[in-house]
């Protein structure tokens, strides 16, 4: 298939829950190195309670903006702003389709980055999770426009989703609180491009095998 | 392994030595205690509980003052709720800025219809908060305007303030704010002078220990018995430099080597003084340590109005202290004496 159903589609925000709340260690290890090492333990919180809050009559731009509200009236701190924008923005985008092509799908993902960015003030290089989500987008795009392929676009997007995270690990923080690490901060991952990574990849492999049927 | 300042191994939270039940409960459950304690000053919100204000809020004919910021650095932020001080503080995890939406709350709470100012610290987490609840407050036809702390001369050089955090000065901030509040000041009157009062106020702190977010149960980082880091922030943020533990007069010229130069402070000028421990340092130490501010400060030809000894702005377990000097002028040295009435300032 080209698409997926809206109202079928809660089950890939379910696989995005349950793939932070297996990494809830691993993200707080990864923030520990040069964060407070929270991120983990807030993350997980917040995926968990939309986890309860999201039900069998909800679809994929229901859950989305479950997400959202669970990490903006209950979290708070960098990554409520954060991912809440970006899951606010792809509920936004996606609410009135009843089916969500690779067309439809590009324009949440760009959407829902430039909210990220707007919010965070953060830029590729700066060490942030947009260097996980600004080259999946483009990725993805970059698959869109050669092959009109849906699922090879989600596939391309997840490999560089991945590449886009690990080149955070030589980069020096330049916004956020590990930025006052200047050079210190260089030699590990940026937990939110880790947690960015985590999100693509559950996210775009629940969608593929939606449409692999 | 790599050579690492922060540790990566992890501890069961029975061995921390601290006094939480579910850690995750740890800031409801302070919270609880606090208001109860203190019903004859603050109120918790019944729809958002994440929100403190004072018991008269909305004053009304005054500007309402408030702040947010993330738990663990008792007294702040709630304990300065009160009488010529805050109207309303919205409380996050710990070390986590509140949400947006306790941000809004505390904005509607405090707002009798002249307007809401807004007196927060710099990180990027309470920024993107508080610029998504101002939003909010203003589509429901609440005036809005903020300050945003940054007085740590640690945090970044003095050609990049738009990078430097808020610390301890924002105990000033708020006492200043508050009193041009309580006084009638207009909302542009309270932001002026709560602006005012943070350009003039420069911090440096030293980290002597780690902390341990309870939630999290291991050290934030790594301090070396027998060392110290110079600039360490409120959250563990790292500092200028790690050196061999110094005396405590060695300690305060330090320090003031960093504040004296940066704004300037000049001979002739009156302060305040306010000398802050992190958490787990002794207060008795926060005089040893004060004594010699003190005398450097006179021997430099500047006169201290004022002086605040004590925990005003903690950063959990941490040891280490934090000084923070004001540079005074007629309209800040009304508004610091300006009796007020909280639990983390009271002035008579």
């Amino acid at each position: 298939m080209q698409y997926f159903i809206n109202s079928e589609g809660a089950v890939v925000l379910s696989l995005v829950i349950k793939s932070i709340q297996e990494n809830k260690d691993y993200l707080g290890a990864v923030d520990g190195e040069i964060g407070d090492g929270d991120h983990g333990v807030n993350m997980n919180k917040g995926f968990s309670m939309a986890g309860e809050r999201i039900e069998a009559q909800h679809g994929y731009s229901d859950a989305c903006k479950i997400i959202a509200e669970a990490l903006m009236d209950d979290i708070g701190g960098s990554m409520g702003p954060l991912y809440g924008s970006f899951f606010k923005t792809l509920w936004r985008q996606s609410r009135n389709l009843e089916r969500i092509d690779a067309v439809e799908y590009l324009g949440m993902l760009k959407a829902a980055t430039a909210s990220v960015k707007e919010i965070g003030g953060a830029k590729v290089g700066d060490k942030t999770l947009v260097d996980t989500l600004e080259p999946a987008c483009a990725a993805f795009e970059a698959e869109v426009i050669s092959s009109s392929d849906f699922d090879s676009a989600l596939a391309a997007s997840i490999k560089a989703a991945g590449i886009g995270r690990d080149s955070t690990k030589e980069m020096i923080a330049q916004v956020g609180r590990s930025a006052r690490l200047g050079e210190r901060s260089r030699g590990v991952l940026d937990a939110g491009a880790a947690s960015s990574f985590i999100i693509m990849e559950s996210m775009h492999t629940a969608i593929r095998a939606i449409l692999h049927g | 392994m790599r050579e690492s300042r922060f540790l990566t191994k992890s501890f069961n939270h029975k061995s921390m030595q601290r006094i939480v039940n579910n850690p995750d409960d740890l800031v409801n459950e302070m919270l609880e205690g606090f208001v109860e304690v203190h019903s004859d000053l603050v109120r918790q919100l019944p729809s958002n509980p994440r929100v403190l204000k004072y018991i008269k809020a909305p004053v009304p004919g005054k500007v309402g003052v408030i702040t947010g910021g993330g738990s663990g650095h008792k007294p702040a932020f709630i304990g300065y709720i009160g009488e010529n001080m805050l109207d309303a503080v919205a409380a996050g995890e710990i070390f986590s800025s509140p949400t947006a939406k306790s941000f809004r709350d505390a904005i509607k709470a405090a707002d009798s219809g002249h307007g809401v100012a807004v007196l927060y610290g710099n990180y990027s987490g309470d920024n993107m908060n508080v610029k998504m609840a101002r939003a909010d407050a203003e589509d429901d036809g609440i005036t809005v305007k903020t300050v945003v702390a940054n007085d740590d001369v640690a945090s970044a050089p003095k050609s990049q303030p738009e990078k430097r955090r808020g610390v301890a000065g924002e105990v000033f901030m708020w006492k200043v704010g508050g009193a041009k509040a309580a006084l009638g000041g207009n909302l542009d009157e309270v932001i002026a002078a709560a602006q005012k009062a943070i350009d003039h106020t420069r911090s440096v702190g030293i980290g002597l220990s780690s902390c341990t977010i309870p939630a999290v149960g291991k050290p934030n980082f790594h301090i070396e018995p027998g060392t110290m880091e110079l600039g360490i922030g409120h959250h563990g943020e790292p500092g200028l430099k790690i050196t061999e533990i110094q005396t405590a007069d060695e300690m305060a010229a330090m320090c003031l080597d960093l504040i004296l130069p940066d704004l300037p402070f000049e001979s002739g000028c009156e302060v305040a003084v306010l000398v802050s421990g992190l958490g787990a340092t002794p207060v008795s130490e926060l005089y040893v340590f004060y004594r010699k501010v003190s005398q450097i400060l006179k021997a430099s030809q500047i006169s201290i109005h004022r002086s605040y000894v004590g925990n005003y702005f903690t950063s959990l377990d941490m040891m280490g202290v934090t000084l923070t000097v004001m540079k005074l002028d007629d309209e800040l040295k009304n508004l610091i004496d300006l009796p007020c009435n909280s639990i983390g300032l009271k002035q008579f």
